[in-house]
């Protein structure tokens, strides 16, 4: 019975973030097709969200840290620029996490698309300090687009494991 | 091992309050490490390990992934190259008239140009070594745009090296590391690129904000750039080389002067990183900074313009020999003198100390002398450049030490060019004026300033 055993942190945390990786890798290949190219959405915001309305956890923040740390040597950006953006996403998540139980998916998008709006928000800040300058508004409006569209993703891992764990029932 | 045999099994911590102290441990983490990073300098050491070791490791992986793509994409140029063959062959046959009559024009104007550069002694640049290099991955998002080179320090590359692509200036290298470079993009919002526009020659700063279309800053002169003006990179600072070509200039729906890039015309799949070598890496600075610093010039001011009566005088103080030039008793024409030898001399940095020089340096102890006689009353301003007035010996000073000290750059040796302003630095590299006086002439050839003023 899959139900009566706790749930390990493999599951629930390791898994995920190796799909991410992976999902981030394979979206930052240089392909190029009619003069377009591959959207380059924050795969690990929908775990920042995901794994804040699961449950509370010592391990998730460090696994996000950990997140943002590969996003950022991975993206050549300032390290540790997005390990913050996704730290703040997770804990705004975790603040509201009370208001969020219960509520129907599309209210929950919507949670998500504030939690990464609040990400992108706080980077805008943090980078604007950091280089003097004012990064441009409209590939921040398309990289929160392509991050929003991933909602699903967090969704599926909400239905997986909020109620997997019949020490958190 | 169950949670009931475990001995810190009776310890309970609310998970909440645990959690919440996680999250912030977390974020000081994050926080500390995003104040330390320094990413856009040129240090190589300032890269740091994790960021080499990350590079190291994601190079070949981003090569692999990235190989599907690249036979899919050879696959479709093949279709592409048999269907459309022909507008193609029609395409290039025209293209190569036109290039025809470029290339005459061309020969001609290289041919000018050699004469000219012969003619003016210009210290052309050497040919830039450069180094072929796949993009292996790509990272476009608002807050940083670099991508991921397969060449490294094992073939030389080093941070700060610009990188084109075949049409046009994609970034320069941040990072490098055994087999992989960081590149920073021009899109980048932490790339600054002095870049000129062509047909102006106006100076702007082309300051990167994630976006495809970098933005121009610090646009100086009157009406200084239009729509589709061709904008090149300046060379200034003398971190990339000059007349790079950039892109061309589009106003914004921001209203703000914007570029579109050249280098996107296509795909930038393989790159060229131009093994270039900063201005302050090449030049000896310990040479250099033995240069003592000029006296102050105590708020006198300095006579820039020699008036009309001194200008015989000048002449003759200048045709004379060392010892004769105590006859100059004109401020102005001492003053204009050295400004002009500088500017015409050779650029050996160790011979730049004319306010101090040294007892066992022969030449320098003889324009010592010269100046001790030669110096008027009341124009300690001109001390700086002095020696070389009295004697050609000492004319071998860089001109920026001279312009900088004295602020009498005149170029004259007692001539006509000597009524120019200060400011004129290219009068210097003017034949006649060097020709007019061969007494004066320290080189043969005289050269311009060694700040890379084009005539």
């Amino acid at each position: 019975m899959s139900g009566a055993r706790p749930l390990e942190p493999w599951r629930w945390l390791g898994v995920p973030m190796l799909q991410v990786v992976a999902a981030t890798i394979l979206f930052g290949i240089p392909l190029h097709a009619f003069g377009l190219q591959l959207p380059e959405p924050v795969f690990p915001m929908t775990l920042a969200f995901a794994w804040a309305v699961i449950r509370p956890s010592i391990l998730a923040p460090f696994g996000i840290l950990l997140l943002g740390l590969f996003l950022d040597l991975f993206w050549g950006g300032p390290l540790g620029l997005w390990a913050l953006c996704l730290l703040i996403a997770y804990g705004g998540a975790l603040t509201g996490r009370s208001m969020m139980a219960g509520q129907a998916r599309v209210i929950l998008w919507a949670w998500y698309s504030l939690a990464t709006a609040t990400a992108m928000v706080a980077g805008y800040l943090f980078v604007m300090l950091d280089s003097r300058s004012t990064p441009g508004l409209l590939p921040m409006a398309w990289q929160f687009l392509a991050t929003i569209v991933l909602y699903p993703y967090a969704q599926r891992l909400i239905d997986l494991f909020e109620d997997a764990d019949v020490r958190f029932r | 091992m169950s949670l009931r045999d475990n001995p810190l099994g009776e310890l309970k911590v609310p998970l909440t309050w645990a959690a919440a102290i996680a999250l912030i441990v977390a974020v000081v983490a994050a926080t500390a490490i995003l104040l330390s990073d320094r990413r856009e300098t040129f240090k190589a050491e300032a890269y740091g390990a994790t960021r080499r070791a990350s590079d190291t490791v994601l190079t070949p992986v981003g090569d692999v992934l990235a190989a599907p793509g690249r036979w899919i994409g050879g696959g479709f140029d093949v279709v592409r190259d048999y269907f459309g063959a022909a507008s193609e062959n029609h395409e290039l046959k025209a293209e190569l008239k036109e290039m025809r009559q470029w290339r005459d024009v061309a020969i001609a104007l290289k041919d000018e140009n050699a004469r000219y550069r012969t003619l003016l002694g210009l210290k052309t640049d050497p040919p830039i070594p450069m180094v072929a290099a796949r993009i292996v991955t790509d990272s476009r998002g608002p807050f940083a745009d670099t991508r991921l080179a397969n060449a490294g320090s094992e073939r030389g590359v080093k941070p700060g090296n610009p990188v084109m692509s075949e049409n046009g200036l994609v970034g320069r290298v941040i990072g490098v590391t055994e087999g992989a470079s960081r590149v920073l993009l021009l899109t980048d919002i932490a790339s600054r690129t002095p870049v000129m526009i062509e047909r102006t020659n106006a100076r702007a700063i082309l300051t990167g904000d994630g976006g495809p279309n970098p933005r121009l800053d610090y646009l100086r002169g009157r009406d200084p750039i239009r729509e589709g003006d061709r904008l090149l990179t300046s060379g200034d600072g003398g971190v990339v080389p000059r007349g790079l070509p950039v892109g061309a200039a589009v106003k914004g729906l921001d209203g703000r002067w914007r570029v579109v890039l050249a280098s996107d015309k296509a795909p930038i799949d393989f790159v060229r990183i131009l093994l270039f070598q900063d201005f302050s890496q090449v030049v000896n600075q310990k040479e250099l900074s033995q240069a003592p610093v000029p006296p102050p010039t105590g708020g006198m001011p300095v006579a820039t313009v020699k008036p009309p009566a001194a200008e015989p005088k000048g002449a003759s103080a200048e045709a004379k020999p060392a010892g004769s030039a105590k006859s100059a008793s004109s401020p102005a024409a001492d003053v204009s003198k050295p400004a002009a030898k500088a500017a015409s001399a050779d650029d050996s940095a160790a011979k730049s100390a004319p306010a101090k020089p040294k007892p066992s340096d022969g030449a320098l102890s003889e324009a010592a002398k010269a100046k001790g006689a030669a110096k008027p009353k009341g124009a300690p301003a001109a001390d700086g450049a002095k020696p070389a007035s009295a004697k050609g010996v000492t004319a071998k000073s860089t001109t920026t030490t001279t312009t900088t000290t004295t602020g009498a750059a005149k170029p004259a040796a007692g001539k006509a060019p000597a009524a120019k302003a200060p400011g004129d630095r290219t009068a210097a590299a003017k034949p006649p004026a060097a020709k007019s006086d061969p007494a004066a002439k320290p080189k043969p050839k005289p050269k311009p300033p060694a700040d890379g003023t084009q005539p």
